[in-house]
């Protein structure tokens, strides 16, 4: 210290009394305060764990399961390894959330709206559906839409089915499930170019129809082509798939896809509870954008549903996108009681029967959670974007 | 709330372990004696086992074996406290200090002795995995079960066995979890599954529970080998050798006729070498695992021996009813052997 400190530069004065060495002196010490802790930490861990015998270290996601998941999006046996489960796990938490997130933002845009109606029964119902959901807390919602759901249904024998091809019972929805076929492949490569055709003709009209004002028949030849071209896919190469319907074998129903119970219940608890919040954010939203606005527009000879859609919403997002973005979030993360009611979703499975049957507290906990701050981390950089797409740009 | 309470478990744990230093042999043993109890995991609620009776006091065989440990160390059988554990917090527990001693029907199985930092200290229950059906399906063997929708609790070793079974068995299965075995019984009467697998002994208390249970039947087929036993810290012999000689101390007890109503008298009377020795009227066997002299006499005065303790609390004296079977003493056909005490 003394020999920096020499008093060479008056000026600038010592290490010490200079502002910006001595601001950068803090930093640098206090990173290494961090770091030196952190290190400490993360060494006396592993030297506590082994003095223990508790095994550490990442190797265990090779080791094999051994147990069975109920719902799986990916192929899943119990053969299969700890970093499937991980990965079985993760797709399932995913699974709720999009569904969640996606049924939360209807039912929340529709009873925000309703809010502000000028029917008073809508806006009176749609009062009392927020302050009774978003009163309760979720994990009881989530029992009462599983007891509710479940109670009611009859068993497998006698399950109620529509067509004999879909079927409900206290097992889940079962529904076909499609099996491709030799076709399958050439199939899907005609839709896909079936669809990129009528993107291109939908663009070309509309271009013609503003350079010249003549119209095409868009609709017909967008129908023509997403029926005509797989269709002649399948006569060429021969049908694309067939459906497996689901039937009565033993105990429960065989085939096809099913919806469990535990997957409806959660998904119907989180969108019903987050709904509640974002109707109250779109009414927020909605009386932000000032009434000057409504009645530009009405003097402009629009009616109020086109007044709403073209004028008001767009405002309206501004307002309403960051309070919406913390709204996913908590769905996402409230996806995790779905270990209440036995979804197979991160924590239940990962971060409960993996931490268990292994043993290694440390790894899973580690692993779980930088999962869900790299899920909510991703849902927070797509929403900043969409709301500086949305943003009022000035010029 | 319980994944909030497990959670924050499992980050004490990390806590601990990333703060503390190196524990020494001996330590918890040292510990229990300052601080004058010992603190017990226990099951949340299973009849027989571990569970809390009219006027909130816990009752049953792991409990019971607490209680003997305490009545070893402090002469006391109610210097004991008790923390009720969900089978996912159970090892994280033990792990992180919470507990001294696990006595929480939890099966011995190698990698839980070798990798989780934990010893088992001997068998309290020789248990085996069973399934509960409802009598309208008409199954008779386990053996029908092919298609099955399989309640069962998160985090145990039936979970393991379940899958064994019917992938050995070439049966196709679809388990539901859930995180305390309450809430699979309620499933099961909902009809959310059709079999609810367990321990066998655990499978009478849950049918007790259900609202009709008899509309329930037990199937007969075992389909694993569960050694109940009692678990500590990995590392502190001598707290796992004051365990293992509670236990010990139950099963010599009844193999030596020795009960709660005549052991006090054996103690001064007794002409028999063994029962000298246990009782610590001769020699300092009691020193050795650094007990008091009349360790086992209040074992067994305030906790009663083996016997007494299973029939009072699964056996005929209890509601569930079990037999005996492997839990009799290796000298009536069953398992139940401790090694001398000399």
């Amino acid at each position: 210290m003394q020999n920096v400190s020499k008093p060479s530069s008056p000026v600038r004065g010592s290490l010490l009394t200079d502002p910006q060495a001595r601001s950068w002196l803090f930093q640098i010490v206090a990173v290494i305060a961090v770091v030196a802790f952190g290190w400490f930490l993360f060494t006396n861990t592993q030297a506590n764990l082994a003095n223990r015998g508790i095994t550490s270290g990442f190797g265990f996601l090779n080791n094999t399961a051994g147990f069975g998941i109920p719902q799986h999006l990916i192929p899943y046996s119990e053969g299969d390894t700890y970093g499937r489960v991980f990965l079985v796990g993760l797709l399932n938490t995913l699974l709720v959330s999009v569904i969640g997130i996606f049924l939360a933002t209807i039912i929340g845009f529709t009873v925000g709206v309703a809010r502000l109606s000028n029917n008073w029964l809508l806006r009176k119902v749609a009062t009392v559906y927020i302050e009774t959901f978003r009163n309760i807390p979720p994990l009881l919602l989530i029992f009462f839409f599983y007891f509710a759901v479940l109670a009611p249904l009859p068993g497998p024998r006698q399950s109620l089915s529509l067509g004999e091809a879909f079927f409900v019972n206290n097992r889940g929805l079962y529904m076909p499930a499609p099996i491709a076929d030799a076709g399958f492949l050439p199939g899907l490569i005609a839709l896909l170019i079936a669809i990129v055709a009528s993107v291109v003709v939908v663009r070309w009209a509309r271009k013609r129809r503003h350079a010249t004002g003549q119209r095409f028949p868009v609709l017909w030849t967008v129908l023509a082509l997403l029926i005509g071209i797989p269709l002649l896919a399948a006569l060429v190469f021969g049908r694309p798939l067939h459906w497996e319907v689901p039937e009565l074998q033993g105990f429960n129903l065989r085939g096809g896809w099913v919806i469990i119970p535990e997957l409806v219940s959660l998904a119907l608890a989180l969108s019903v509870y987050t709904a509640a919040f974002i109707g109250e954010t779109v009414r927020g939203g909605i009386q932000a954008v000032s009434h000057g606005q409504t009645e530009a527009a009405s003097s402009l000879g629009l009616r109020p549903g086109l007044t709403l859609r073209l004028v008001i919403i767009p405002q309206a997002l501004r307002v309403i996108i960051p309070p919406l973005t913390n709204q996913y979030l908590n769905l996402m993360k409230n996806s995790s009681l779905g270990a209440a009611v036995g979804y197979p979703e991160m924590v239940a499975l990962f971060a409960g029967t993996v931490l268990n049957q292994t043993g290694q507290a440390i790894e899973t906990m580690a692993i779980t959670m930088s999962v869900y701050l790299a899920i909510s981390i991703s849902i927070s950089i797509l929403m900043n974007w969409y709301n500086k797409r949305i943003a009022l740009i000035e010029r | 709330m319980k994944m909030v309470k497990s959670t924050l478990a499992i980050l004490t744990t990390a806590a601990a372990l990333g703060l503390s230093g190196m524990a020494h042999a001996g330590a918890t043993l040292d510990a229990v004696k300052n601080k004058g109890f010992v603190q017990c995991g226990v099951s949340d609620g299973l009849p027989g086992f571990s569970y809390t009776d009219s006027k909130g006091d816990y009752k049953g065989i792991d409990v019971d074996v607490c209680r003997a440990v305490a009545a070893a160390v402090f002469g006391d059988s109610t210097k004991v406290r008790f923390t009720p554990l969900t089978a996912k917090e159970r090892f994280t527990a033990l792990q992180s200090g919470e507990i001294d001693v696990l006595s929480r029907n939890t099966t011995w199985t190698s990698s839980r002795d070798g990798g989780m930092g934990l010893i088992f200290a001997g068998v309290t229950y020789y248990d085996g995995q069973g399934f509960l059906v409802n009598k309208k399906l008409g199954v008779k063997s386990a053996k029908e079960l092919d298609g099955a929708t399989v309640c069962i609790q998160a985090g145990t070793t039936t979970e393991l066995n379940l899958a064994d079974y019917f992938r050995s068995n070439g049966m196709k299965f679809t388990p539901i979890t859930y995180s305390t075995s309450d809430e699979s019984a309620k499933s099961l009467e909902a009809g959310r599954c059709d079999v609810l697998t367990s321990d066998q002994s655990q499978l009478y208390a849950q049918r007790n529970k259900l609202s009709k249970p008899d509309d329930y039947v037990v199937l007969p087929e075992v389909i694993s080998k569960e050694p109940l036993a009692p678990a500590v810290r990995r590392g502190d012999e001598d707290w796992l050798t004051v365990v293992k000689w509670s236990l010990f101390a139950l099963v010599n007890a009844e193999e030596l006729g020795l009960t709660s109503a005549n052991v006090e008298a054996q103690a001064k009377d007794s002409k028999n070498p063994d029962v000298r020795r246990l009782l610590g009227a001769d020699g300092e066997f009691g020193k050795d695992l650094k007990l008091p002299k009349d360790w086992a006499v209040q074992i067994v005065k305030q906790v009663g021996n083996y016997g007494e303790v299973f029939e009072r609390n699964v056996g005929m004296g209890s509601d569930l009813k079990i037999k005996r079977g492997l839990n009799a003493l290796w000298n009536a056909g069953g398992l139940q052997y401790a090694p001398p005490v000399r």
